[in-house]
């Protein structure tokens, strides 16, 4: 998996690496998911399509975040395996998605701690030798 | 690299210059091991770092006097954690991150006629009744039930609404900050999402740093004013700490948003894109303000419904009634409030005070103080870290005139979760604490571990600050007995 977990003193930096930005995206959540279980447990059993827009990609990283964690408190789920598609219509990016995962058990999943939000903290998307970056703070 | 220069002002007193876009100065509370970590982070070139988000917040438009930090002092998102920000009506901005995502996050302290001896006796039946009996850790909800129309009830009665329900007693309410509930909340700028968030969560108390502890007052440093309080050494008190959940989470996330975009309308300089705001007097920022109002009503009716349960399994494991368990007080840490202050014109005014990991501590004869402690102060409940010590302390007049009436909340961290975890390993924690007679119950041992009392700066350090230089003052310590980690 290519994340990584940035130190952050109060809360936690996550990053993320990955050959698209789409894949970046993906990445990026399953770090978030992995703050709060062990993503390796969640069974990718059942689909949540989600969709969001911004007017920049960080942003859109900020929003798609933000989203799957409503998305998984309201459904009591927790997400494992995500799809990705972004595109760009105008000024608004546009991205819609599937987040795979199954009913939250705490046993199971070797619950860790609730995310409260993705922040616009640190957060950042770039690409550099061919490598899409995004990483922001979460607050926990 | 980066330079950010600190001068101490006086032994606990430290300032950044006000240089640049900066309108008002820096001012830090601390010694000089708390300014050392943050300028030391500076040298670092640690991406994250207080002494930047200070700066940061000193150029937003309006704020007055100057952007403060507590001795609990550690990088956050946007504001630092111990952040003071008190800004002009006229002027001034509202900001998510001075306010925060867990909006009204913060400590209620219960207490009862119950000694250490007799809860010594029966520790392990009280910490499995307490477990068992408070809703806590990831996707844990509530036993209140409630149609989503009943959710605008809580926003805008905040405690009262749990005490009506049967949770809690009336006098409660007289014992809580804003006596429970805060004026202005406007239920139709809080999103359906951000409500179908809630429905399930209300008396839960979610995880991460949230805890609930039973304490015994160690030492009383100020009997007048424990006394007032109702506090005797050997006593048993039980803290509660936590927010208002998933709700005030999407409030702040809802909100980023609206205020990103008053930014570009408002041209708003913004410095940290996480400090996106909007002037007081907006559309906009009104519509948040009437919002993060509702968050600190639900953070209420939350920590009451969990007093209540606190309550009823205290009751069960220790065969009191639920009526000896009083309320000591009720206060936030992550709030915008309406304020009256001197602001920089000399004049006394309406300010909004955003605390970010901050807390209130008015000083004695203040209207919004009980009555009972009116001649004293405030109490200012400092919670510490898992297997240290708490605090409680009084505001002061002179925290009045120097930092709008606040104080630190906390111990503050100073190691990031990431190497707590490597340097920590929760059943460790536990064993130690244990050996010394603390127990601990966690819903996820990788928590533990995240919040080991390793990880954070020493609370009686922090507090010492506060006390020494006159801004709160000490009226106990309380050690730590069972601990109920989120």
């Amino acid at each position: 998996m290519a994340f990584e977990y940035l130190d952050h003193e109060a809360d936690v930096g996550i990053r993320a690496i990955a050959d698209t930005l789409e894949g970046a995206f993906e990445d990026g959540a399953k770090a978030m998911f992995n703050t709060m279980v062990d993503i390796a447990a969640v069974h990718p059993h059942e689909k949540t399509v989600v969709g969001v827009s911004a007017d920049s990609p960080d942003s859109l990283f900020v929003e798609f975040l933000n989203k799957l964690l409503s998305k998984a408190d309201e459904k009591g789920y927790v997400f494992s395996q995500f799809r990705v598609r972004i595109s760009k219509k105008g000024k608004s990016y546009n991205l819609s998605a599937e987040a795979w995962g199954e009913p939250l058990d705490v046993k199971k999943h070797k619950a860790k701690t609730e995310v409260k939000a993705a922040t616009y903290s640190g957060l950042k998307c770039w690409s550099d030798s061919g490598k899409h970056h995004v990483q922001c703070v979460l607050d926990v | 690299m980066e330079n950010i220069e600190v001068k101490q002002t006086s032994k606990y007193v430290w300032e950044i210059p006000k240089t640049g876009e900066m309108l008002v100065p820096g001012c830090i509370y601390g010694d000089a091991d708390i300014i050392k970590h943050l300028t030391d982070d500076i040298k670092a070139g640690k991406e994250w770092n207080a002494l930047r988000q200070i700066v940061n917040v000193a150029c937003l438009p309006g704020i007055q006097k100057a952007s403060m930090a507590m001795s609990d002092v550690h990088p956050g998102y946007g504001f630092p954690i111990g952040g003071v920000g008190a800004f002009d009506m006229k002027t001034g901005v509202i900001s998510v991150a001075g306010v925060g995502y867990d909006i009204n996050c913060g400590v209620r302290t219960l207490k009862t006629d119950l000694t250490r001896n007799e809860v010594e006796k029966k520790k392990n039946e009280l910490a499995e009744a307490l477990f068992n009996g408070v809703p806590a850790g990831l996707g844990s909800t509530g036993d209140i039930r409630l149609p989503i129309e009943k959710i605008d009830e809580v926003l805008v009665q905040g405690a009262e609404f749990s005490v009506n329900l049967g949770y809690g007693f009336k006098e409660d309410l007289e014992y809580t900050e804003e006596n429970g509930h805060v004026k202005g909340a406007t239920p139709e700028t809080v999103s359906r999402e951000a409500k179908q968030r809630q429905f399930k969560q209300v008396g839960t108390l979610g995880s991460g740093n949230h805890y609930l502890e039973v304490q015994y007052v160690e030492q009383i440093f100020d009997e007048k004013a424990a006394e007032a309080f109702g506090l005797r050494k050997d006593q048993i008190l039980i803290s509660i700490h936590c927010g208002s959940r998933a709700l005030g989470h999407q409030i702040g996330t809802d909100y980023l948003k609206t205020l990103e975009a008053a930014s570009k309308k408002y041209k708003i300089p913004i410095r940290d894109k996480e400090l996106v705001c909007a002037p007081i007097e907006s559309d906009e920022g009104h519509r948040y303000f009437g919002a993060v109002n509702c968050g600190i009503n639900a953070a209420f009716a939350n920590r009451q419904a969990i007093a209540h349960l606190t309550r009823r399994a205290v009751k069960q494991a220790m065969g009191v009634s639920e009526e000896s368990v009083k309320m000591l007080y009720d206060i936030g840490h992550n709030t915008a409030k309406l304020e009256r202050h001197v602001a920089d014109d000399g004049k006394e005014k309406q300010l909004l005070v955003m605390r970010k990991g901050a807390t209130r501590a008015f000083g004695p004869g203040h209207d919004e103080v009980p009555k009972a402690y009116r001649k004293i102060g405030q109490p200012v409940l400092i919670g510490g870290t898992m297997g240290t010590c708490s605090y409680i302390l009084h505001g002061t007049e002179q925290g009045m005139l120097e930092t709008f009436g606040s104080s630190c909340h906390g111990a503050g961290r100073n190691m990031s979760r990431e190497q707590a975890k490597r340097e920590y390993r929760g059943e460790g924690i536990v064993n130690d604490l244990a050996k010394r007679g603390i127990v601990i119950k966690g819903h996820s041992l990788a928590g533990v571990a995240e919040e080991a009392p390793g990880a954070y700066k020493d609370v009686t350090e922090v507090v010492d600050v506060m006390h020494n230089s006159g801004i709160a003052k000490k009226v106990a310590l309380l050690k730590p007995m069972i601990c109920i980690k989120g």
